[in-house]
């Protein structure tokens, strides 16, 4: 069994009105089973909806399922026991920072989540500013994160779960909000997690490009495992992506726009060498 | 008509240990029915500076004009500023507080004091215009995927129909179709209505795309001020402040230094789709 293991999950949001009874249903995932191994990196893709968040909330704990079972390094998530066990394995970064962060200051922020673990405080203080570093606000570790800018902020959360030396890091939409070059920046770290510290990274992005160095992706639709395989597996498939509310990156749209006007092309280009070596071989 | 911005600086934290120069000595003249795309790295003032055009946040010097008028002498509404220039904010979740997302909509042209049957058509049209389905209109705002907020938050404005609107980073979180859609979506309203946009985002491929003029901010100051490809062609300064160029730039870029006689002024996929043919017709 995998780090992190899923077994026909299904799970129901409840409305309620105000008298407690029940509104509506949204089955927000239907059936997924997954099974994730230690050191993976795993990206998760799938159109507004298709239950991403949902479905990562039940890797480390926040939500239940419905239906099915979702084990974290072998223990039910179920089992309240292990509750605090779960949270530290499976580190989770939100969609949206403000919800993440709570310190009246920056290091502090980060601070929190090893503090609450029992570390000792030279430990504390040594992890908050590495993984400050990490993320390049070492600067602004004196800084109120309510007065951060956007992305600031995000790079400040993330730190946050880093400094908890996670096995498992889920990374909900952790650049929506970044500039081109702490993007660059945040998924450069979250690869050299998964390259040198062989933490498991599972990765939700709307942006193609950053996870053409996933070894596995799995593409949501309507709470669904719609496809799954690897980048260029997944990247091959051009207009059944398109179905799905999804693209391809830049390169391997250009790559793909270019066999249609008739260059004889290899399918799932991912990179610009890719394409500048098979534009060289044309000649 | 126009706004127009002087000399504008903003300071948070005056007076502080803390204190922040967010904006320093901003000159513009935005024109009706531009389309203009603000880019900058994370803090550099962007979301600082839209607040600025609707009143929200005052300058501690400078002035700013709408259509000739100092929006901050005594005499000038600002109710009235807010119905015209329309804001969405860069995070949905300061945007949106009523019980049900239809109401959330109704909310903008309530307060305009528009009868109730006009107001719900335009919450209608405007939900319809971001491509909310009707199953969500009667749920809470807040029980909404990260993608579907963002969606309400843009219909509130839009439902407004304002003179000038501004976007901080409406597509961060929304899927790549919903991204081609809403931006798709300001252009047709831009062109229909002559309404001015101003569209902030960590998007170059985006801005490359749809907008006509852009604005570089950095660290609180106006870099360029220029046509697309201009803004483009100084890709290295661009990389120093934290932002770069659209990924095809690049892919012109790498083929140049292998050789290939390709025009690097480049920044869109049909562009570069047509100088590759061009260039390779010719082997
Ligand atoms: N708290 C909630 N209460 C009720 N329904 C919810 C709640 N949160 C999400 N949903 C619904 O569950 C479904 C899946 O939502 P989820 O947030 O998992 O999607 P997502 O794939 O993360 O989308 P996005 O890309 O927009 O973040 C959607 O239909 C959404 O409206
Ligand atoms: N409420 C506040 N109090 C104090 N400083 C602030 C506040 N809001 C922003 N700042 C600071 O002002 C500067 C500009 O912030 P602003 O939010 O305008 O940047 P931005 O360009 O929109 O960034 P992003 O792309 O991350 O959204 C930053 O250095 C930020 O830390
Ligand atoms: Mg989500
Ligand atoms: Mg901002």
């Amino acid at each position: 069994m995998g780090i992190i293991k899923t077994k026909n999950v299904v799970f129901d949001y409840i409305r309620r009105n105000e008298e407690g009874d029940v509104e509506g249903i949204t089955t927000a995932v239907k059936d997924v089973s997954m099974d994730i191994q230690e050191g993976d990196f795993i990206a998760i893709l799938g159109h507004n909806g298709s239950g991403k968040s949902t479905l990562a909330k039940h890797f480390n704990a926040i939500l239940y399922p419905t239906e099915g079972t979702v084990w974290v390094n072998g223990k039910d998530t179920t089992d309240d026991s292990k509750l605090w066990d779960i949270r530290q394995e499976a580190g989770m970064v939100f969609q949206n920072p403000d919800n993440q962060i709570i310190g009246q200051v920056v290091e502090e922020d980060v601070g929190f989540g090893p503090e609450n673990m029992g570390i000792p405080t030279r430990e504390i203080w040594e992890r908050v500013e590495e993984s400050l570093k990490a993320v390049g606000m070492y600067e602004y570790r004196k800084h109120s994160p309510n007065k951060l800018s956007g992305g600031q902020k995000q790079r400040v959360s993330i730190a946050g779960v880093i400094a908890m030396h996670p096995k498992c890091i889920i990374l909900d939409e952790p650049t929506a909000m970044l500039d081109p070059n702490g993007r660059k920046e945040v998924i450069r770290a979250v690869r050299a997690l998964n390259d040198v510290e062989r933490v498991t990274v599972i990765l939700i992005t709307h942006y193609m490009e950053e996870i053409i160095y996933a070894n596995k992706v799995f593409v949501m639709d309507a709470g669904e495992i719609a496809m799954e395989g690897t980048p260029r597996e997944i990247f091959s498939q051009v207009e059944k992506l398109k179905q799905l509310r999804l693209e391809v990156p830049k390169v391997t749209l250009l790559a793909y726009e270019l066999k249609k006007s008739g260059l004889d092309l290899p399918d799932g280009i991912l990179t610009t060498k890719e394409l500048a070596d098979a534009l060289e071989q044309k000649g | 008509m126009a706004l127009i911005l002087d000399h504008v600086t903003y300071e948070y934290g005056t007076g502080t240990e803390l204190k922040v120069k967010a904006l320093d000595d901003i000159n513009l003249v935005i024109p009706d029915g531009q389309f203009i795309g603000l880019i900058g790295h994370t803090g550099s003032g962007k979301s600082t500076l839209v607040q600025h055009l609707n009143g929200l946040i005052k300058p501690t010097s400078g002035n700013i004009y709408y259509n000739g008028k100092d929006i901050h002498d005594e005499d000038f509404s600002k109710k009235e500023l807010r119905s015209k220039v329309g804001l969405v904010f860069q995070y949905p979740e300061h945007q949106l507080f009523e019980i049900d997302v239809f109401s959330d909509v109704c909310f903008g042209p309530k307060n305009l004091g528009l009868d109730k049957k006009e107001v719900e058509l335009r919450a209608y049209q405007a939900l319809k215009q971001v491509g909310l389905e009707d199953e969500y209109f009667y749920q809470s705002p807040f029980d909404l995927s990260g993608g579907q907020k963002r969606r309400v938050a843009i219909a509130g404005v839009l439902a407004m129909k304002p003179e000038v609107l501004i976007l901080d980073e409406p597509t961060a979180g929304l899927d790549p179709k919903g991204r081609d859609e809403i931006l798709g979506l300001v252009s047709k309203l831009r062109k229909e209505t002559g309404m001015t946009i101003i569209l902030v985002s960590h998007s170059m491929d985006d801005v490359a795309e749809y907008v006509d003029r852009i604005l570089v901010m950095n660290k609180g100051r106006l870099m360029f001020d220029d046509e697309p490809k201009k803004v483009f062609s100084h890709v290295e300064e661009l990389e120093s402040m934290g932002l770069a160029a659209p990924q095809v730039t690049y892919i012109m870029m790498e083929l140049k230094k292998r050789g290939y006689p390709v025009d690097t002024n480049v920044i869109t996929i049909s562009e570069a789709a047509k100088e590759i043919k061009r260039v390779w017709a010719s082997k």
